[in-house]
């Protein structure tokens, strides 16, 4: 399976020169830059682990891309996204999200399926990989 | 009654019995200027032969506000200099010598706080079958942030709704299941499963898709959830099916909205024809219950569309903001449905800003401050496909939701596989705009490169490529601008 979750997700995986493009794009709206990982892709898993705190100061691309480098070599195998902070009025909201890093292999989830009354069925998504602690949720190093 | 020119010799006073013009009984008031706090309105005027401008648009002022056709003494029992609505300005409409657009302004005390209905029965209640005027189009209204306040506005908004949906930075897409009617409940749940696993956001009743003897809503419900958990699961994305709730009466909407929030879903639309107190009922029970709100306009073409009477869309994407949904069909320029660009961009401005510049080219007479109230979410739906991807971004930008729903499920390869095209398409495009490209003028040539590696929004080029629809729109601003397109 292949997790859809994040802007770009149909696309092929980006290339570090394209992500770097949005950071830039991010940049340039004065949008600071967030890494973020996580080995639970549930579609509700909101708060995914924070690699240090958001980049307010970054106004170089190079420097996020410096720490998405030393992200992905603490967390190897695992779920990495970038996202980008609006935090003009009205909007104060995540502006642009997008997986950058994924598992090289997503066993995806299972739909549970428990029968209630008068047909009404009701189901719980559970993540394949969740059936592990954290920590050993994908094989490293691949 | 209007009197017409030197006809009013009897009038001996302004409270002598008898009928007198409005215009002298002070519904007209050249010298007003406009308090912060007062309703301004826009009205496109046709006055009958021999019945001047400023007297049409002071019948209008005082048809829909205090005055009936003659002199009533019991008036001088109120304070009537408030309450009677002011026309202050009349102007010719440019190549349309029998046309005028009056302005008028409302005390604010002529309106119930928070209350659509009451806005649109004085507003539009009597006066727009008004014998004096052939036609009569109320164009636009400037709320003040004072009656603003009084809503509740959407439920949740553009902002809450990409947060709950964990989507961001692109517009999201839907598609209509198709045939509206005739599905049997389970074939319809395979339409709604293929079309979100392929990639789609949301999947939508249509508007009279409500509970009839081929599938019962119940059943659809059901079928559909099982749709929805299934795409999810495939996806590891969150998924919704506007489960249409509209029905007979508030109890039975009430009814299918609850079962619908019981089984999940994330969302529940109703239809414009349900009337502005029930869609604010159920803005409040969304809200309550935490549950997105899509509103399908059905109906709305008998009186938005013509130019020279009725109410303009501009004006209805008001009150529905006001109301309180989170969703609003508002038009897509290049589909099947009527909608003049500049006019669009108008709607979509007045749904997701905070503040809106009056601006003639594009049919906004006011300004227009929403106080911090959340933005609606625009729908551009109706004969939309992918190959136009890289114009509907240009024309409505990316916190809109794109429903193409032939252009999904009449996909050559299957309804999943034109999911998938029109995600491919649109991810395609925001990645090529976020790298600074010109991506209006190169879309089509982004789309091509990009379907060398996806054959579905291949098939869908090759099948939609050269489908346009292009009429002139019936409906345009009175002021053309420059296009900068």
């Amino acid at each position: 399976m292949h997790l859809t979750q994040g802007t770009f997700s149909y696309l092929p995986p980006l290339s570090d020169e394209q992500i770097r493009a949005q950071v830039d794009y991010a940049l340039e709206h004065g949008w600071p830059v967030a890494i973020e990982y996580t080995d639970d892709p549930h579609p509700r898993n909101v708060y995914w682990n924070m690699w240090e705190t958001p980049m307010f100061e970054a106004r170089d691309a190079a420097a996020v891309m410096l720490e998405l480098e030393r992200c992905r070599k603490a967390n190897p195998g695992i779920y990495v996204r970038l996202s980008a902070f609006d935090r003009s009025k009205g909007r104060q909201t995540t502006a642009l999200s997008f997986i950058v890093d994924r598992p090289a292999e997503e066993p995806g989830f299972g739909l549970e399926r428990t029968d209630f009354a008068d047909r009404q069925i009701k189901y719980t998504l559970r993540p394949y990989a969740t059936n592990s602690p954290a920590g050993r949720r994908y094989s490293h190093g691949d | 009654m209007v009197i017409k020119n030197g006809a009013q010799d009897q009038a001996h006073s302004r409270w002598a019995s008898g009928v007198m013009p409005y215009r002298e009984m002070g519904y007209w008031k050249p010298d007003y200027e406009p308090k912060e706090s007062d309703v301004l309105c826009a009205f496109r005027i046709t006055p009958q032969p021999g019945v001047e401008p400023e007297e049409a648009a002071a019948a209008v002022a005082g048809e829909s506000s205090t005055a009936t056709w003659t002199v009533v003494w019991t008036d001088r029992l109120t304070s009537y200099e408030d309450y009677q609505a002011k026309a202050y300005r009349v102007e010719p409409v440019p190549g349309a010598p029998d046309q005028y657009i009056a302005y008028i302004a409302y005390d604010l005390d002529l309106f119930e706080e928070g209350s659509i209905a009451n806005l649109a029965s004085s507003i539009i209640g009597n006066v727009f079958g008004f014998k004096a005027l052939k036609a009569l189009r109320l164009e636009d209204m400037r709320i003040p942030p004072h009656y603003v306040k009084t809503f509740q506005g959407p439920a949740h908004g553009i902002v809450v709704e990409r947060e709950l949906l964990n989507k961001y930075g692109r517009p999201l897409l839907g598609a209509t299941v198709k045939p509206k009617l005739g599905l049997s409940a389970r074939n319809y749940g395979r339409v709604v499963y293929e079309a979100l696993q392929g990639g789609l956001d949301f999947v939508k009743d249509d508007e009279n898709t409500n509970s009839q003897p081929f599938m019962r809503w119940r059943d659809r419900y059901l079928f559909c959830m099982e749709a929805v958990n299934k795409a999810m699961a495939e996806t590891g994305e969150i998924k919704g099916h506007y489960l249409n709730v509209t029905a007979a009466s508030m109890e039975e909407i009430y009814e299918r909205a609850e079962l619908a929030k019981e089984l999940g879903s994330v969302i529940v639309m109703i239809d414009l024809t349900i009337g502005f107190s029930a869609m604010q009922s159920m803005a409040r029970w969304a809200r309550k219950n935490g549950v997105l709100l899509h509103l399908h306009r059905a109906g709305h073409g008998t009186y938005t569309r013509q130019k020279s009477h009725g109410v303009s869309f501009r004006v209805l994407a008001k009150w529905c903001r006001l109301i309180g949904v989170d969703h609003l069909h508002a038009g897509t320029v290049v589909g099947k449905l009527e909608g003049d660009p500049s006019n669009v961009s108008g709607y979509y401005d007045t749904l997701r800003l905070n503040r809106v510049k009056a601006d003639l080219g594009r049919g906004l007479y006011f300004d227009q401050d929403w106080s911090s109230m959340p933005g609606v979410m625009p729908v551009a739906s109706g004969g939309i496909h992918a190959a136009q991807t890289h114009l509907l971004l240009h024309y409505l930008g990316e916190d809109a939701i794109f429903q193409f729903g032939g252009g999904t499920i009449g996909h050559s390869m299957g309804i999943a596989a034109g999911a998938t095209a029109n995600r491919v398409a649109v991810e395609a495009l925001i990645q090529a705009r976020n790298e600074g490209r010109d991506f209006l003028r190169e879309g089509p040539e982004i789309l091509e490169r990009t379907a060398r590696w996806c054959r579905p929004l291949r098939e869908a080029l090759e099948l939609w490529r050269d489908v346009t629809f292009d009429y002139a729109s019936t409906d345009t601003p009175d002021v053309v601008m420059t296009p900068s397109f």
